[in-house]
């Protein structure tokens, strides 16, 4: 089985994305928040053989054309993927992910005296740096393990 | 002033700290003038934490304006203690007021309780986050004494968690400033601070002790360490120790030094030195209210 084959095989309508560092799909959906309560079909693959990336994984989501701003937040995470949108077998549109300006609602804040962390009616929002993200409400700078973050309120 | 808020000292550019401070002057020079610049308006001061002191500040501020406050009162005799948000406090409170004051244990919270509101809100401190009046009156003071640019400044003590000294920091990188922060190593400014000062351009020299920079300083920004930062009572009193000033450390400074502190002190400037001409710390203190005055008459005259 070709590479071309193994992304794009067995999805008939929706994301692909490919070229995700070894280890990050789960966190790939826990930043999409696609836990399949959605209904969604999800199949991933795990440290598959990669040209360019030593290992990658590949998360393909059926009946879903995923946003560019909603991918967009997966470069933080996973700065090399691609997403390709598959309609019919066939991949239609190919791109990058970009890194946002900002996230709103993806991560928390892991400062335990930011207002965000408080029973306040407020969604998380990190403005994105070169090598990081900083909290927009305490200024925290988070640059290491930012997976860790995942799952703000 | 191009702002709704006053948030942190962050969003201040330098027209903006120049617009607040000329007006602080204008006050300085003519109280009377302002006396019923804002006759009839209403500042709503909402205090989640206690601070004598900012709080006093602000109602002399608005009083000497013309207008008058209504205070939110203790917070064990509030709706916050039945739970209620800040987001619902601040809202509520808004329809009472022309303008708000908001200080609050937790950092970031001025930012999002200005996010629901419509009037001006002041942010008179985060819990560990800005404290941007506390900003402005220093700058004020500092360019009342020794000039905002081509200022040579050392700022001491607890530098980690003292907010007091990372907005002053930052607010300075609009101007021709060298800063030398001068701390035990333990309490060496956190990195979130260093970004903004890199970014920011600024010239930042670090030392753990004061005598390497005193001659060339012509503010020296003395701030408190607490005891509560340290694990070991005998730590604590050692290191502080060599963070204290009296006369004879300042034998080694310029005439011209200008001694500046956030008040309350303890023992870090020994009160022989409240006498000199260096001491400008309580000067400092009574700055808080013509710069409060000129902060609100700019945000209530652009609001009005
Ligand atoms: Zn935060």
């Amino acid at each position: 089985m070709t590479d071309k084959q193994l992304r794009v095989s067995k999805i008939e309508n929706g994301t692909v994305i490919d070229h995700v560092h070894g280890g990050q799909a789960l966190n790939v959906l826990a930043i999409l928040g696609i836990d399949g309560s959605g209904g969604e079909q999800v199949s991933i693959g795990m440290n598959v053989p990669s040209e360019t990336l030593a290992t990658k994984d590949v998360v393909k989501v059926e009946g879903r054309e995923l946003s560019q701003d909603e991918v967009d937040v997966l470069s933080l995470i996973a700065p090399d993927a691609t997403i390709n949108i598959v309609r019919d077998y066939d991949v239609v549109e190919k791109h990058r992910v970009d890194r946002p300006e900002n996230v709103t609602g993806v991560l928390s804040c892991p400062n335990h005296n930011c207002i965000t962390n408080a029973d306040e009616p407020v969604e998380t929002r990190f403005a994105v740096l070169r090598d990081g993200v900083r909290c927009e409400f305490c200024g925290q700078i988070v640059r290491e393990d930012i997976a860790n973050h995942i799952g703000g309120e | 002033m191009r702002h709704d808020h006053l948030l942190t000292a962050n969003q201040l550019t330098r027209e903006d700290i120049e617009l607040v401070l000329d007006r602080a002057a204008e006050v300085d020079a003519n109280p009377a003038s302002f006396g019923q610049r804002h006759a009839g308006t209403l500042l709503g001061l909402c205090f989640f934490e206690p601070s004598t002191r900012t709080k006093m500040s602000f109602e002399a501020a608005m009083k000497r304006l013309g207008g008058d406050v209504v205070d939110m009162g203790s917070i064990e005799s509030s709706s916050v203690k039945k739970g209620e948000s800040l987001a619902d406090t601040v809202r509520v409170v808004e329809g009472y007021t022309d303008a708000l004051v908001l200080r609050h244990p937790l950092m970031g919270a001025a930012k999002m309780a200005s996010e629901f509101v419509d009037v001006p809100l002041v942010n008179a401190g985060d819990g560990a986050g800005h404290h941007p009046t506390q900003t402005l009156l220093d700058l004020y003071t500092v360019r009342e004494n020794a000039g905002l640019d081509d200022l040579t400044i050392g700022i001491m003590g607890d530098l980690k968690y003292g907010r007091t000294v990372h907005s002053l920091a930052t607010a300075l990188t609009n101007f021709d400033a060298t800063q030398h922060f001068v701390s035990p190593e333990s309490l060496k400014l956190p990195r979130s601070v260093r970004y903004d000062l890199h970014e920011a351009g600024a010239t930042v020299r670090e030392h753990t002790d004061l005598e390497e920079v005193l001659p060339q300083l012509d503010v020296l920004y003395v701030t408190r360490i607490q005891r509560e930062r340290f694990p070991d009572e005998n730590e604590y009193h050692r290191i502080a120790g060599e963070y204290q000033i009296d006369a004879e450390t300042l034998e080694a400074a310029s005439d011209d030094l200008t001694v500046m502190h956030p008040l309350p002190r303890v023992d870090e400037i020994a009160p022989e030195i409240d006498d000199t001409d260096y001491a400008r710390y309580f000067e400092q203190a009574h700055n808080g209210v013509p710069v409060r005055m000129a902060l609100l008459d700019l945000l209530l005259e652009d609001s009005a």
